[in-house]
């Protein structure tokens, strides 16, 4: 019973640490775009970067999604998925931006 | 640290106390992962829809005039605290706590639904007041086709908690009601994990790049 309040302590404390570092993310996230103003190219990529931190941290401590060998079909289905989602975002924006350009529209 | 011990699969689980409810929800949790993804498609072609027509305002209202960001940052922290309540459900259910406490974290978790929803709505509104429509420019139907369905996802999450709440009254803790609480707990998490991605590319990119 001991060892069982023990795994339960622990995994609370995962659930613990991905909100308050996805807080902590998004507080930094906000609070750069108040303080430099969004406009500038750096400040933006800074805010890409820091949303990427957080769904990786939200799919590690709220999700579960590890390297583990248990966890193998999930993230394979996810990075498969993400390689999809990427083609269609990516070849989307590659292919209308580039038209943009030749219309002379930008 | 010693590791997490492991389970038969990944993920969100309901553990040893709840055996046979564990081994029944298997199949059906990598399933539900694979609608996640395909749901994950679905909501990236919105986003690069939207992307590509951020420029395309056609003189009407921009990001700058209609995006509210003290409401949006209300959301984004609504919508986090939810997810992590979503999770404490589930440990109060894997570990056996008494029924009131996961009871009161979905309780919890539907009231902040709620609540998220109430803000976007609002939001909503003060657009269309400022002229915001869907149909004043191909910006404003790419906002109005990602976000409001990213809303929908999460009306659809509060029916699901009613339904479960009810479903809890009337037949008690069965293994296949546990099973359908842990892809409701995945189905939240995705949710917040969307959010964030509207919250990078539509608000903060809109007003980077609109």
């Amino acid at each position: 019973m001991d060892r069982r309040a023990d795994m339960h302590k622990r995994e609370r404390r995962r659930y613990v640490i991905g909100y308050g570092g996805s807080l902590l993310l998004t507080l930094v996230v906000f609070a750069v775009a108040y303080q430099f103003g969004i406009e500038t190219r750096g400040v933006y990529l800074t805010i890409g970067l820091l949303g990427l931190a957080q769904l990786v941290l939200q799919l590690v401590y709220f999700l579960h999604i590890d390297r583990r060998r248990s966890s193998r079909e999930d993230l394979d289905l996810i990075l498969f998925s993400t390689l999809v989602l990427l083609i269609i975002i990516g070849g989307t924006v590659w292919v209308l931006g580039n038209l943009a350009i030749r219309m002379h529209m930008m | 640290m010693k590791r997490a011990p492991r389970h038969s699969y990944p993920g969100i689980n309901l553990g040893e106390d709840h055996a046979s409810a564990h081994k029944a929800t298997e199949v059906v949790t990598f399933g539900f992962w694979v609608f996640l993804m395909s749901d994950l498609v679905y909501f990236g072609l919105m986003f690069a829809i939207y992307i590509t027509m951020i420029d395309a305002q056609a003189g009407g209202p921009g990001p700058h005039e209609l995006f509210d960001l003290k409401s949006i940052f209300a959301q984004t922290l609504i919508l986090l605290t939810s997810s992590l309540t979503v999770g404490l459900a589930m440990l109060a259910l894997k570990y056996n706590l008494p029924r009131a406490r996961v009871v009161f974290w979905f309780g919890v978790t539907l009231a902040l639904g709620l609540s998220f929803l109430a803000l976007e709505i609002r939001d909503f509104m003060n657009m269309a007041e400022q002229g915001g429509v869907p149909q004043r420019s191909g910006f404003l139907s790419a906002f109005y086709g990602l976000v409001p369905l990213h809303g929908l996802h999460v009306a659809s999450g509060c029916l699901w908690l009613i339904v479960l709440g009810i479903q809890l009254k009337v037949f008690g803790l069965t293994d296949l009601l546990m099973s359908r609480m842990v892809r409701l707990a995945l189905f939240w998490h995705f949710l917040d994990l969307i959010w964030i991605g509207i919250i990078t590319i539509v608000y903060f990119g809109g007003l980077a790049y609109g």
